[in-house]
């Protein structure tokens, strides 16, 4: 077997060409998922014996929370990518991916501070796990400020992928802060094997999971397509695929 | 020709050298900044020194955060106006080696001053004297460590239009651990307790990015130069 359907993927036609067949697809996946997942977490999933019904938020919380770190690391693995083997699909890739991921880590927030209000009395808490997510969404907010502030595309470009790279160490903290400092957050739980949870509550967590997941590769490939058309625009394929 | 490594980092940190002490007024203004920085906190906190005195810690690390960025804007910027970073990167020598000697220059123009003129801003804030030792120590490892990661980002905004506010967004999240165990050991050392774990993960942070920092800023560098 060949190594060349690898290849596919630095050209652009073709990856414009899958994406627009493979969006819709994810993305209906994703919202089915999302409508059991839903059901099963709200509806079916019995209320904690501690927090009630509070707990629920989880099935949004732990979703948006992993996929926040999730897409900082696809972002930098792909601007690494891009910056190695100056693959231009791999940086349209990275620029893709920051906004999505810098509204992942709102949500994530976001989220969290309602749950923190009735469960820990306040919203905000200057605990390690709050405080590195923050700095996540910084890290976000660079990423995307170096972009728009450097004319040239191909030096925002790698500029932008240096500090992707630069910027992976806080994956790690921010997964282990909770195991590493006595932190607020309560430690990860365990979903199989010995599990922390009754099984009627993990089946829609770990559904949310996939669905949030989907949920991504929908838009970030409805992004991407429109990311390639933007870079691409003065390319004769482009005029192909829109006549 | 190639010549070793060591050389060129000692040359081209006593060019800057020279340079700085031929413009003093550059050296000065962070220092100043951090100075007022650490008055202004008395004068809309509270006088109180005992009250002073918890602030202190963070005062003093968010103050020296704070001239170390205002700083940066000199690292990179006035020799890559005028053509002398391009003349570096041409030069066929490592151009790492010569940003880490332009980062290390750049400390002792302005990370050592700091530290060792820190114990003036931390008796104003009611910090008893024997911590100064321990602030000194802390800051001087800290300050090494700012400069490095900001080498980083003041290589990454070479190429932006607008650099300022953007490369303290840039520097300010991958600065906070140097933050958070800078303001530690300073917190440790007012208590009296044991300042050997926070300045353990100092010291590893500055070893870290006396390795690795280098290496980015000169990849920024040349993304800059192109």
């Amino acid at each position: 077997m060949s190594w060349v359907w690898f290849h596919r993927f630095g050209s652009p036609p073709w990856v414009y060409g899958f994406a627009r067949r493979w969006a819709p697809w994810f993305g209906g996946v994703a919202a089915i998922a999302m409508l059991v997942g839903l059901y099963g977490g709200l509806v079916l999933a019995p209320p904690d014996y501690q927090q009630k019904d509070a707990y629920r938020i989880v099935y949004v919380h732990a979703p948006s929370a992993l996929l926040s770190l999730m897409i900082y690391t696809t972002m930098a693995i792909a601007a690494a990518v891009g910056l190695i083997w100056r693959i231009k699909v791999a940086h349209a890739a990275a620029a893709a991916c920051a906004p999505i991921g810098a509204w992942f880590t709102v949500a994530t927030l976001g989220t969290g501070m309602l749950w923190g209000k009735p469960m820990w009395g306040t919203y905000w808490a200057w605990d390690p796990r709050l405080t590195s997510e923050l700095v996540l969404l910084f890290l976000y907010f660079g990423y995307m400020g170096l972009r728009a502030a450097i004319e040239d595309p191909q030096k925002a470009d790698k500029a932008s992928a240096v500090l992707a790279i630069v910027g992976v160490v806080n994956v790690p903290i921010i997964k282990y802060s909770v195991t590493w400092w006595n932190s607020l957050h309560q430690p990860p739980t365990r979903l199989i094997g010995e599990a922390d949870m009754a099984g009627n509550m993990v089946w829609p967590l770990i559904t949310m999971f996939g669905a949030f997941g989907l949920y991504f590769a929908a838009v970030f490939l409805v992004r991407l397509r429109a990311e390639l058309l933007r870079r691409e625009r003065n390319a004769s394929w482009i005029r192909e695929v829109l006549t | 020709m190639k010549s070793d490594e060591y050389t060129v980092a000692w040359l081209v940190a006593r060019r800057d050298l020279r340079l700085a002490f031929r413009k003093p007024s550059q050296l000065i203004q962070p220092l100043m900044f951090f100075m007022i920085v650490a008055t202004l906190f008395p004068l809309t906190l509270t006088p109180e020194l005992s009250r002073l005195r918890d602030a202190a810690p963070g005062v003093l690390w968010v103050g020296a955060l704070l001239s170390s960025l205002l700083a940066l804007e000199f690292l990179f910027r006035e020799d890559a106006q005028d053509g002398t970073l391009e003349q570096f990167a041409l030069s066929g020598q490592s151009l790492t080696w010569m940003l880490f000697a332009k980062t290390c220059t750049h400390w002792l123009l302005t990370g050592v001053p700091l530290a060792i003129s820190a114990p003036l801003a931390a008796g104003a804030l009611g910090v008893p004297l024997s911590a100064m030792p321990a602030l000194v120590a802390a800051l001087l490892l800290g300050s090494f460590a700012m400069s490095l990661t900001g080498s980083i980002s003041a290589g990454l905004t070479l190429g932006a239009r607008r650099g300022g506010v953007l490369l303290s967004l840039l520097t300010l999240p991958l600065a906070v651990p140097i933050l958070v165990f800078g303001a530690n050991a300073t917190q440790r050392a007012i208590t009296g307790d044991d300042i050997a774990p926070p300045m353990y993960m100092l010291g590893a942070i500055a070893v870290l990015g006396a390795t690795l920092a280098p290496l980015a800023a000169a990849a920024a560098v040349r993304i800059g130069l192109e």
